[in-house]
Order: C-alpha cells, then structure tokens, then sequence
C-alpha cells in the first residue's frame, strides 16, 4: 500500500523539479541575457539549454541582408567560459569569441542573405576528478528597428 | 523481505530518474540520441567526457513572427488589412493542430500590424492569439494585463515590440519547457507561412524585376532545410507528418530558384564594432515560379487558417 503511495507522490516531485530547472533557465534567460541585446529587438525566439562542462550545442538559422544584428549568449556563473563561432555554409569559421575575450554579444550585419551555423561549447575546467559543472545557456537574436 | 526490496529498488530507480532528467533535460532544441541517455556521470572518466563533447543538442531556428514582419516592411512593401486571417475566424480553431499554426499566424499578423501601427488591429490580434494560447494550456503566455498594457502603450512603436517579442517568447519557451516540441514547431511554422503568404500576395507583378520584397521571398529558400529538420524532430506525430508533406510540395517549387553565392568575407567596421559578411549573391527566379510559389503557398495558409 505504502509504495503505491510514494511512487505517484515521487513522481510527481520528479515531474515539477525537472519543469522548475527549465524553468529556471527561462528566468535566466529573460533577466540574464535578454538585457544583453541592449537597442536591439528580441526576434522573441527561445533557445536556451542545460549544458555539461564540455557539451556543444548547435544553432542553424538564415539571416537576411541589410539587416542589423546582435547575437546574446550568455552562460551560468557556474559554468566555465561559453565559447560560440559562427560558421559559414562552407564550414569556414566568420567569428570566434575566443578571440574577443569570450565576449557575450557580437554584432554583425549581411551583404547578402546567408543561413550560418552556431556553434557553442561550454569551456572545460580541466580537472580530472571534479564533477562537471552543468547550468543554463541561452542564445538571443535581435536586430534593429528599421523605420 | 521481498517486498522491502522491491520497494527500496523502486525509489532508486525513480531518483536515477530524477537525476537523469535534471542533467540531461533541453529547452526548445533537438537533441541527439547519445544524449537521451546520460544521466550520472561517474569521476576520472575520460570516456564520458569525451562523450559529452559529442553530445549534441541542436537548435533550428526560424525566422520569428516579428522577424518575417520586419522583414517584410523593410522591404517597403504596404500594408493591406484583407491579407491577415480575421478575427472571427478563432472559434474554428479547436484542435491542438489548429491552435498551434494559427497561434502562430495571429503573432504574425499582430507582428504586421504593430510594425505598421494599426493600432486597433494590434489589440485584436493580440486577443485572437491569447484565445489560442489559452486553448492549447499555455499558462501564462498572455495575459490579460499585457493586453491592458498593450492598450495603454498603443502609440508607443518601441513598447509594442516589446510586448509581442516578450508574448511570443512565454509561449515558445513553455511549450519547449514542458516537453511539447511538436506544437512549438507547428507554433512556428504557422508564423512562417503567414509571413510568406502576406509577402508573395502584397508583390506587384508589374514591378518584378529589383523587387525587394520578391528578394525576401527568394531568400525563404535558405530556411527551407531548417523548416523540415524542425519539423522531422517531431516526425511520427500525425499532425507534423501532415505538414511535412505540405512542406514538401514547397520544397519541390524553392528548388527551382537557384541561388548562388560568392566565398564571405568578415571585416569589422572598428567605429561601430560590427562586423559586416561580405558576399555577392546571384538568384534566378522566373515570373511563373515566382506564381506557383504563391499559389502553393497560399493553398497551404488556406489549409491552415479554414
């Protein structure tokens, strides 16, 4: 009787802490990283995701000439350094944030249309034995108004 | 004895659980198989790390409701009311499929409007996209204070953006937070036909050549692959195999406009810091598949919005 009990009582805490965690990264994203886009317009998409120390994630999207843009990708404090690139269709490399400082946003603008790749990699502390750290990761888009 | 066991492996084997999902959880992305299954991750070992980095969770990001209006109005296209779906139309929508395409389509058009500052259409189209919100359960997504705000800010361009580009996020990232990608791609790909629909209806054939809004609609082609990534993410449920097969029939018209173009060349303009992709584009699309886009488009939204 006792376990028929627990078992729907525990599943239930599962259910509500793993929404709590996405959850989380959600506030993490509009408080932490949404400001970060600074003039720009929040296109209003939402990526964001749990990472592991060591873990990449990948981001394809098509950006369109003559506009103006701000890419935001902002990591947890407890993470190590979050590394992104930018990579063309030909797999060529257009930026690195390795080179500027692991900086957060980067600002670019088309000639013409291009769908580019994004790639983001939580850094790694490098430390046989440590339990990896894992937190949120977020990547905003804005672009500026035109009138 | 027994009994204790079982009941003690039970717990054990919901708190792995437990764990697993807390590590291995994503939010609005697809991710790879290797990764659905990691869950605790044992010290000194290389090989799980080595895993991790293989790991993959991957995002396929359309342009957004806002974005495709955007684009749209800097193209200098006009405005024209009789393209966006009408507001009486929400009380058709009942099922999940339906909601979701037309959440999407009512945040385009309410994108649309507030980009051309219709100011009454705005607080409509908000309302018609919260009545689809709260169909599919999206708690919170838009609240009536927010259509309040709206009301109150209703000459204050920079506030509505906001305010959509905030709506559209609560919707997309809860259906994403509560394990219901399907929807969250329908949500999307209804933002993105919409957009599609109102830009191939609002060209003027007279003025083909050097249209900029014909130019728009060309670059569509590039996200064609990611529609259908996104959308096979969620491959198997009835209501997206429907719309891979829609998808398809566009497909097959995109691949007869051919895009071609040159190597991308980074230079940074050091007084704003940005960073500008140089390439020279060539694109080819005829009169008449520039028709049968805008025909197949349209049957497809008409499928939608019916």
């Amino acid at each position: 009787m006792r376990i028929n009990r627990i078992i729907p009582i525990l599943a239930l805490f599962i259910v509500a802490a793993t929404v709590n965690v996405d959850a989380q990264c959600k506030a993490f994203a509009k408080k932490v990283c949404l400001p970060e886009l600074g003039p720009y317009v929040h296109d209003g998409n939402y990526h964001a995701a749990v990472l592991v120390e060591g873990e990449e994630a990948e981001l394809y999207k098509t950006f369109y000439s003559d506009m103006e843009y701000r890419v935001a990708i902002c990591g947890e404090d407890k993470l190590p350094n979050v590394e992104f690139k930018v990579l063309d269709a030909n797999k060529n490399v257009l930026y690195s944030n390795k080179d500027a400082n692991f900086a957060k946003t980067w600002d670019f603008k088309l000639q013409s249309s291009q769908q580019l790749k994004l790639i983001v990699k939580v850094s790694s502390f490098n430390a046989p034995g440590d339990t990896p750290a894992s937190g949120c990761v977020s990547i905003m888009f804005g672009f500026k108004m035109k009138k | 004895m027994n009994k204790k066991y079982g009941i003690s492996s039970g717990i054990l084997l919901l708190a792995l659980l437990f764990a697993g999902m807390l590590i291995g959880c994503s939010s609005g992305g697809s991710k790879a198989a290797k990764d659905e299954t990691a869950t605790v991750i044992p010290k000194d070992n290389t090989a799980v790390y080595e895993d991790i980095k293989q790991a993959e969770k991957i995002f396929n990001a359309l342009p957004s409701p806002l974005e495709s209006a955007m684009l749209i109005k800097s193209a200098g296209a006009k405005f024209d009311n009789a393209l966006l779906n009408p507001v009486g139309n929400v009380s058709k929508y009942v099922t999940n499929k339906s909601m979701a395409l037309n959440l999407g389509i009512y945040t385009c058009d309410l994108s649309f409007a507030s980009m051309y500052e219709q100011t009454q259409l705005i607080i409509d189209c908000m309302s018609s996209a919260k009545k689809m919100a709260d169909g599919l359960g999206i708690l919170k997504a838009i609240e009536q204070s927010k259509i309040d705000e709206l009301e109150e800010n209703i000459n204050n361009s920079e506030k509505i953006m906001e305010i959509v580009s905030e709506t559209f996020m609560n919707s997309n990232s809860y259906l994403a937070d509560n394990g219901q990608p399907a929807i969250a791609a329908m949500v999307l790909v209804g933002g993105w036909i919409e957009g599609l629909y109102i830009s191939t209806q609002l060209v003027d054939m007279k003025d083909f050549n050097g249209n900029k809004l014909v130019g728009r609609i060309i670059d569509q082609k590039l996200s064609i692959d990611i529609l259908f990534n996104l959308l096979n993410s969620s491959k198997g449920n009835p209501a997206v195999d429907e719309l891979l097969v829609q998808i398809q029939q566009l497909k097959v018209v995109f691949d007869k406009i051919k895009i071609t173009t040159s190597a991308i060349r980074p230079e940074v303009d050091k007084n704003t810091n940005t960073t500008i992709l140089k390439s020279e584009v060539k694109t080819d699309m005829t009169p008449e598949v520039f028709k049968e886009l805008s025909t197949v488009v349209e049957e497809i939204r008409s499928s939608f919005i019916k």
